[in-house]
C-alpha cells in the first residue's frame, strides 16, 4: 500500500516536472511582436542563432500591435518589435522605452485575385486603391482588411486616407471586409473570396508556397509601402520586472553583424528571395541613400 | 364478418397460437376465456388487424378502421380526456362541432359527464378504463375487442363497465376475454375455450360455463389443466 | 454590439432548426423502428454529441474551401458555412435527445393510435406528441451548444466584420486586442442567454 502510493506521487512529479522546471526558470527574455512578423518565421531564426551563440532563450509573443504596447506597459514583456512607427514614438515621448533602433525592413505588397478585375497591376499604391475602390463600387472587385489595428492594418488605412478614402466610411461598404485577425486568416480570406488586400511578402510567399491561397502580388515597392521594424526595450526604470539587461543584449545582438546577417539573408532558401532588409546595416553604411532616407522618414526618425 | 382460419402466431420466441380457426358474425357476441398464456390477447390483437398471423389467414368483411379493440392496461395520451376520446374521430377527419357532440354523449354514456376536461393523468382506474371504452364507442365500430376489460377493477367499476359493454353489444360485434368464466355467461352469447394456443371447445355459456357438457372441460374449469 | 447578439441568434437558431428537421425524422427511425445496428447507431450518435468543434470545423473547412470538393459554393466564410457547420455540430443532440424521449414513451401508445384509426405516419406522429417535452429539451440543448460553441464560427465564418462576427468570435477578437470591456459585455450577454437556456432545460427535464 505504501509502495503504491509513493509510486503514484513519483510519477505526479515526473509529469510535473517540465512544467516545474520552466515555471521556475521563466520563459526567459519575453518579447512581445506582431503575428505578421512572427508568421514568418524570422523570430524563431534569430532566437535560435541568438541562444546557440549563447545569449539564452527568448520567448515570442505574437499578441499583435495593439496588445504588444499594452503589454509592454504592464511589464509583461521585456522588449517590443513592433511596425507602427507613430505608436512607438508616443511610447518614447512617455518615457515607457529606451534605445528605440530600427532593426529590419520589407515592403508591404498588394495582393489580389490573378484575374485582377481592377486592373491595378504595376501600378501606383495609391492609384492601385483608387482602382479597386471604383471596381468594388461597381461590383467588380472586393477589399479584404485585418481590421484588428495592427501594423500592417494602420499602414492600409493611411494608404486609403492619403488614397482619398475615410475608412471609417469604407467599413460600412458591402465589398470591404474585415477579419480582426491575424495576416494569414486575412489572406485565407481573401484568397476565398477572391479580394485584394494589403500583405508582408513574408507571410504571402509563406502561404503562397503551402499552396494555401490562390493570389498575386500585383503591386510591391514605393515608399508609401516600405514597412519598418524596431525594437524597444522597456524601460526597466518606467516599468517593475522587466528583464532590461536581457532585452540590451538582445537588441545588442540584433544590430550585430551577425544579427543583421541572419535578417538579411532569412528566406533565400525557401522562397529565393530575401523577406527583409537589414536596415541598421542600410542606415550605417548608407550604401542605398534613397532607401535609407526612406526609412528615416517611415521610421519617423529624427535627423 | 370476421374469420380466422387456422391462425399460427409466435410471440417472443413462443407460439401464442396453433392453427386457430374462428368465426364471429355480424352481431353476435363471443367472449374468450381460458388461463393467462393461453393466446386470449394475442388472438385479439390479430382480430384487431394489429398484428399479422405467421400463418393463415385473417378475413375481416368490412372497413378496417371499423375495427377497433381496448387493451388490457390502459394506454392514454398524456393530454385531457376530451383529446384522448376525440383523437379517434379527428383522425377521420370528422368536423369539430360534430367531435364535441359525440364525445360529450359518449362520456355520459359511460358516466363519465362534464370530466371532458380533467387531465388523464389524475384519473383512477376505472375511470381510466371507462375511458379508454369512451373512446373506442366513440368511433361507433362495427367490431369491438375487450382485453380483459374489467380484470384490473374494483366491484363497483366491474359492474359499470359490464353495463357499457351490454349497452355496446346492442350496436355492434362484441369479442371480448375474459379469466372469469361466469363474467362470459352473464355478457356473451357464445363461449370460445383456449389453452396453449387452441381453441379447445366452443358453444353457448351453458354448454361451456354452466353445465359444462364434458367432463375434462369441467376439470379444466375447475383449473386442471386440459 | 446589437448587432451582432441578432446575428449570433439567428445563425444558431437556423442550426438549430435546420439541424430538427432532418433530426427528427432520424431520430423517429431509430427511437420507433427495431433493426439491426440500431443500438450501434444510437452509440454512435451519443459520442458524436462530443465532438470537438474545432474537429468539425477543421473538417468542413477542407471540404469547402475553394480547393476542396465543395469549392465551387463559395461557401466558406460566409453565415451559411456557419450555419451548416453548428447544424452538422448539434444534430447528434436532437437526435439522441429525441430518440431517449421516444424511448420512454408507452411502446402500447402506437398500438392505441392504430387501433383507433391511425396510419404508420399518423401513429409515428401520436407517439412524438408524446416525447414532445424530450423534443422542447432536444431544440433548447442544442441551440444552447451552437450558440455557445467558438470553434466551428471561427473557421467557417471567419469572424468578418458585420457578416459572420457572432458573439463567440468577438468575444475571441476583442480580448486578443485588449478591448476587455467590450468583451466583457459580450460574455455577459452570452452568459445570461445560456444560464437562462439551462434553467429552462433544467425545469422542463425535472417535471
Amino acid at each position: 500500500m505504501r509502495v503504491r502510493s509513493l509510486l503514484l506521487l513519483s510519477l505526479l512529479l515526473v509529469l510535473l516536472l517540465p512544467a516545474l522546471h520552466s515555471a521556475l526558470r521563466g520563459p526567459g527574455l519575453r518579447v512581445a511582436t506582431t503575428t505578421s512578423l512572427y508568421d514568418t518565421g524570422l523570430l524563431e531564426e534569430l532566437a535560435r542563432v541568438y541562444r546557440e551563440g549563447g545569449g539564452g532563450r527568448v520567448a515570442f509573443l505574437p499578441v499583435g500591435t495593439g496588445q504588444a504596447f499594452l503589454q509592454a506597459r504592464r511589464g509583461e514583456a521585456d522588449l517590443l518589435l513592433v511596425h507602427a512607427p507613430a505608436q512607438e514614438v508616443e511610447f518614447m515621448r512617455e518615457g515607457w522605452g529606451e534605445n528605440r533602433s530600427v532593426v529590419a525592413c520589407n515592403f508591404f505588397v498588394l495582393v489580389g485575385p490573378p484575374q485582377d478585375p481592377a486592373g491595378v497591376e504595376n501600378h501606383p499604391p495609391l492609384q492601385a486603391l483608387s482602382r479597386i475602390a471604383g471596381a468594388a463600387g461597381e461590383g467588380r472587385a472586393r477589399w479584404v482588411s485585418r481590421g484588428d489595428l495592427s501594423g500592417t492594418h494602420l499602414r492600409e488605412r493611411e494608404l486609403w486616407e492619403e488614397a482619398g478614402y475615410d475608412p471609417e466610411n469604407l467599413r460600412k461598404e458591402g465589398w470591404y471586409l474585415e477579419t480582426g485577425a491575424g495576416m494569414g486568416q486575412t489572406l485565407l480570406v481573401a484568397s476565398e473570396k477572391g479580394a485584394y488586400t494589403l500583405s508582408d511578402l513574408g507571410t504571402f510567399l509563406t502561404y503562397l508556397r503551402k499552396g494555401l491561397v490562390n493570389l498575386k502580388v500585383l503591386v510591391r515597392g514605393g515608399k508609401e509601402l516600405l514597412n519598418v521594424y524596431s525594437a524597444i526595450p522597456v524601460n526597466p526604470e518606467r516599468v517593475r520586472g522587466v528583464d532590461g539587461e536581457g532585452a540590451r543584449r538582445f537588441l545588442e545582438f540584433l544590430l550585430s553583424e551577425e544579427g543583421q546577417r541572419t535578417i538579411g539573408e532569412f528566406g533565400v532558401g525557401r522562397y529565393g528571395e530575401p523577406l527583409f532588409l537589414p536596415a541598421a546595416r542600410i542606415l550605417g553604411e548608407n550604401s542605398d541613400p534613397q532607401l535609407a532616407s526612406w526609412i528615416r522618414e517611415v521610421a519617423l526618425l529624427e535627423g | 364478418m370476421l374469420e380466422l382460419r387456422r391462425v399460427v402466431r409466435r410471440y417472443g420466441g413462443k407460439i401464442a397460437l396453433r392453427g386457430v380457426s374462428l368465426r364471429v358474425r355480424r352481431g353476435e357476441s363471443l367472449s374468450l376465456i381460458g388461463p393467462n398464456g393461453s393466446g386470449k390477447t394475442t388472438l385479439l390483437r390479430v382480430a384487431a388487424l394489429l398484428d399479422r398471423p405467421d400463418e393463415g389467414e385473417v378475413r375481416y368483411r368490412g372497413d378496417p378502421q371499423g375495427v377497433t379493440m381496448v387493451f388490457q392496461q390502459p394506454v392514454f395520451f398524456d393530454t385531457t380526456v376530451f383529446k384522448n376520446v376525440a383523437y379517434g374521430l379527428r383522425i377521420r377527419g370528422r368536423p369539430e362541432a360534430e367531435i364535441g357532440e359525440r364525445v360529450r354523449r359518449v362520456l355520459s354514456l359511460v358516466g363519465m359527464e362534464g370530466m371532458e376536461g380533467r387531465r388523464v393523468r389524475e384519473l383512477s382506474g376505472g375511470e381510466r378504463q371507462r375511458m379508454a371504452l369512451a373512446r373506442a364507442l366513440v368511433l361507433e365500430p362495427e367490431l369491438l375487442l375487450l382485453d380483459e376489460p374489467t380484470s384490473s377493477l374494483d366491484p363497483p367499476n366491474t359492474w359499470l363497465v359490464e353495463g357499457i359493454i351490454r349497452e355496446a353489444e346492442r350496436e355492434c360485434t362484441v369479442v371480448l376475454s375474459t379469466n372469469q368464466p361466469f363474467q362470459a355467461a352473464r355478457l356473451s352469447r357464445r363461449v370460445a375455450c383456449l389453452f396453449e394456443g387452441r381453441v379447445i371447445a366452443r358453444g353457448s355459456p351453458r354448454e361451456i360455463v354452466e353445465r359444462p357438457r364434458w367432463e375434462r372441460l369441467r376439470r379444466f374449469l375447475r383449473g386442471e389443466g386440459w | 454590439m446589437l448587432d451582432i447578439v441578432l446575428r449570433s441568434l439567428w445563425i444558431s437558431g437556423t442550426a438549430t432548426l435546420l439541424a430538427t428537421a432532418w433530426g427528427l425524422p432520424l431520430a423517429l427511425l431509430l427511437g420507433l423502428r427495431e433493426f439491426r445496428g440500431r443500438r450501434a447507431l444510437l452509440s454512435l450518435f451519443h459520442t458524436l454529441m462530443g465532438l470537438p468543434t474545432v474537429t468539425l470545423g477543421l473538417l468542413l473547412f477542407l471540404l469547402l474551401s475553394s480547393r476542396g470538393p465543395l469549392g465551387p459554393l463559395h461557401l466558406l466564410y460566409t453565415p451559411w458555412a456557419m450555419i451548416l457547420g453548428q447544424a452538422l455540430l448539434v444534430t447528434p443532440i436532437v437526435v439522441t435527445f429525441l430518440c431517449e424521449a421516444l424511448e420512454r414513451v408507452d411502446p402500447a401508445l402506437r398500438d392505441l393510435a392504430r387501433t383507433l384509426g391511425a396510419s404508420e405516419r399518423q401513429a409515428s406522429l401520436a407517439v412524438l406528441g408524446e416525447a414532445r417535452r424530450g423534443a422542447v429539451l432536444a431544440v433548447l440543448a442544442s441551440f444552447n451548444r451552437a450558440v455557445s460553441e467558438l470553434g466551428v464560427a471561427m473557421m467557417l465564418g471567419g469572424n468578418l466584420h458585420g457578416y459572420t462576427r457572432v458573439m463567440t468570435t468577438a468575444i475571441a477578437l476583442e480580448t486578443a486586442r485588449g478591448e476587455i470591456l467590450l468583451s466583457l459585455q459580450l460574455a455577459a450577454v452570452l452568459l445570461a442567454l445560456v444560464f437562462s437556456l439551462n434553467l429552462a432545460v433544467n425545469l422542463l427535464g425535472r417535471r
